[in-house]
């Protein structure tokens, strides 16, 4: 590796020059943000979190806060769902409202720029914005923290019911800059409200820029959040995300995971299952080749009892890329009755494609059911043989049960348009990586 | 018209050689069943000629309708209307077994130059061949042969067979692991699919199978080689008196 170590003075400069202005609170969070950043620095692979990501690189390249970009329009073209009738668009970190269109929305729903939110929603923005996010042992946290200026702000009344799914999509580009933004999602869903929302992030292949996005979401007693997440950024660009969710009595969360782009990606998914009988299902789904690096890592908080949790995490690995997957599962001593489910399965595509893989349970709670299983490895020649023996091509038997593999993620996706829409796109690349494959041969 | 003709056929699997020189002559709409002792290289001999890559030929020559059968790759033997029905049917997470069917037919109809079948049509074929296996919709709906019962992935295995209606159909120890009235069922599965156009290779270890399917043909092997053949008659002739007097003599 020619990096050697973080700079100590990563970002310091970007730093010096971070935004103001605002409210108050939020000008003294981006100070201790800031601040916090400077002692962490960026983590090294001796941080037990940071294992086996070296994120060193990051601290090597001096990126500039994103302004605007050329053409913001035309970068949504081609991604996934982007043609949702409900959309917010965030351009490198700023709300557009040119290109947002929040129309039909019911009442009791409010979605639109954190910006203007941190004025007009004040009250409920402030009661929770950073709640979840802690960045006293975050690094990238914390450097958003002090970065924050704008993003989504998506807000349930009790009771409000939104049937159209609410797209929010982060398009980053660099314009020739080396340009990093940190855009930051805030949604709060009250009493028996329900949603479906989505966040997207893209960009343009073959430019390279930093997105360091933090997203909070608090669901309400017996409210329900379905959450989407697509990352497929320029596959030249460097992706760190974090997401947070707090659940309380009765209430449903579930996020998918999609990621399908950026170079350096780093994803955080972290759910806190604080309130009787609520049930969260984490997934995610992802596919690196060349030598892209992909880490999830997730964290299922139980809190309190009777609460489930099912997660999935599957990826598909070609190239010379790597993958880690890192979940872990806490059970605290009050939450007797849970029920917690955890796999994670990786196919490897190639010999050269590598995953580390660690299941971690922490129970505190003695009457609990907590399964967990990994399974590593190559498609099952049992099975090639099998569909090869009724007619299909080995090609057509590898293409049959990769999709399988992907499908029982792909098929919890609940908004059609998009899970035809992510469909169509793993598979294309997949093609790809496949042609590569049998050429190798 | 010949179908199969198998001449001096040596197989290892392993590295061990299993069959050491196998004759046998299958013509188009006969039923010859192979009956032998554990080990005598029954599977060997089903698996070999599906093309399994483990099941290495080392020796020998297998014409099917008069091509090199040996040549083919296994989706080729298929294809071309090889057709196995698996000793141990695989389970494939995340495939719907109607859609897995549905592309096996196709794969067929690609080859013969055919269009690909119908969503309208493919229902009414499933539906008729279903019927005479007791296939029912749950079984379609389900993940390939995914949670089924030892009984129902056999007959999902004649049920395929029904429906890619193959030249030459092989039966892999069908019978074994199954209680009398599912025997009776796959048995009338296969015995509705007997035609003059097609050969069956029936694989057992049991003559009670071939009181329901009725074979044309019985060879019995050992030690890697057929040691007798004779009509439908020997089948009892073994049930009555073991397979020692075959390794005696």
């Amino acid at each position: 590796m020619s990096h050697v170590a973080e700079k100590p003075t990563a970002f310091s400069s970007a730093l010096d020059r971070r935004p103001q202005g605002g409210p108050r609170w939020l000008d003294d969070l981006r100070s201790r943000g800031a601040a916090k950043f400077a002692s962490l620095g960026i983590p090294t692979v001796r941080d037990e979190e940071w294992r086996f990501t070296n994120a060193s690189a990051l601290g090597t390249i001096d990126f500039v806060p994103a302004g605007a970009i050329s053409g913001a329009a035309e970068r949504l073209n081609g991604f996934p769902y982007t043609d949702a009738p409900v959309r917010l668009v965030i351009v490198n970190g700023r709300f557009d409202t040119t290109l947002s269109r929040m129309k039909g929305l019911p009442s009791g729903v409010h979605a639109g720029s954190l910006a203007v939110a941190l004025r007009d929603h004040a009250d409920v923005v402030q009661r929770y914005f950073g709640q979840l996010a802690d960045f006293t042992s975050r690094s990238f946290a914390a450097l958003n923290t002090a970065f924050v200026q704008d993003g989504a702000f998506i807000h349930l009344a009790e009771g409000a019911v939104v049937d159209t799914p609410i797209h929010v999509i982060f398009v980053s580009g660099a314009d020739g800059s080396t340009v990093m933004a940190h855009p930051r999602t805030l949604i709060v869903a009250g009493a028996n409200a329900e949603a479906k929302i989505i966040e997207s992030y893209v960009g343009t292949s073959g430019e390279m820029y930093f997105t360091n996005a933090v997203s909070e979401i608090f669901v309400g007693d017996n409210a329900g959040i379905d959450h989407y997440k697509v990352q497929r950024e320029s596959l030249d660009a460097f992706h760190v995300a974090s997401l947070h969710a707090h659940t309380s009595r009765s209430s449903r969360f579930s996020s998918h995971s999609f990621a399908l782009g950026g170079k350096f990606v780093r994803n955080d998914a972290v759910a806190i299952l604080d309130g009787e009988g609520g049930d969260c299902t984490l997934n995610g789904l992802y596919l690196s080749d060349r030598d892209r690096l992909i880490d999830n890592h997730t964290i299922i908080d139980h809190a309190k009892p009777h609460c489930g949790s099912h997660e999935v995490y599957k990826g598909i690995l070609g190239g010379t890329s790597r993958a880690i997957f890192n979940g872990k599962i806490i059970v605290r001593q009050d939450a007797q009755k849970t029920d917690a489910k955890q796999t994670n399965r990786a196919l490897l595509l190639t010999d050269g494609a590598t995953i580390n893989t660690k299941p971690q349970l922490e129970i505190f709670a003695d009457d609990v059911k907590c399964t967990h299983g990994a399974a590593i490895g190559q498609l099952d020649d049992d099975a090639i043989f099998y569909l090869r023996a009724r007619g299909l091509t080995y090609a057509e038997a590898r293409d049959m049960l990769i999709h399988a593999f992907a499908g029982q993620v792909l098929d919890r996706v609940q908004v059609q348009p998009l899970r035809a829409a992510l469909e169509a796109e793993l598979f294309e690349q997949l093609a790809k990586d496949l042609a590569e494959v049998d050429g190798k041969k | 018209m010949s179908t199969l003709d198998i001449k001096n056929l040596h197989v290892k699997v392993e590295g061990k050689e299993i069959l050491k020189g196998i004759d046998l002559h299958v013509n188009v709409g006969e039923v010859h069943a192979i009956m032998g002792p554990n080990g005598s290289g029954k599977s060997t001999l089903a698996r070999a000629l599906s093309g399994h890559p483990e099941y290495e030929v080392t020796a020998g020559e297998v014409l099917y309708e008069g091509k090199d059968l040996l040549d083919l790759d296994p989706d080729e033997r298929a294809r071309e209307g090889v057709f196995m029905a698996f000793q141990y049917p695989v389970e494939i997470a995340g495939v719907n077994n109607s859609y897995f069917l549905k592309a096996a037919l196709n794969a067929k109809r690609k080859h013969y130059g055919q269009p690909e079948v119908d969503a309208m049509e493919f229902m009414q074929l499933v539906q008729e061949k279903a019927k005479l296996l007791e296939i029912d919709k749950s079984m379609l709906t389900r993940a390939v042969n995914e949670g089924f019962s030892g009984g129902e992935k056999k007959r999902n295995e004649i049920f395929q067979l029904a429906l890619l209606e193959p030249k030459l159909a092989i039966l892999d120890e069908t019978d074994s692991g199954l209680d009398i009235d599912a025997l009776k069922l796959v048995a009338n599965g296969v015995n509705a699919m007997r035609s003059p156009d097609r050969a069956f290779i029936v694989v057992t270890h049991y003559q009670r199978l071939l009181t329901y399917i009725v074979p044309d043909f019985v060879h019995v092997l050992s030690g890697g080689k057929i040691v007798k053949s004779g009509g439908k008659e020997l089948a009892l002739e073994l049930e009555a008196k073991g397979y020692g007097w075959i390794d005696a003599a």
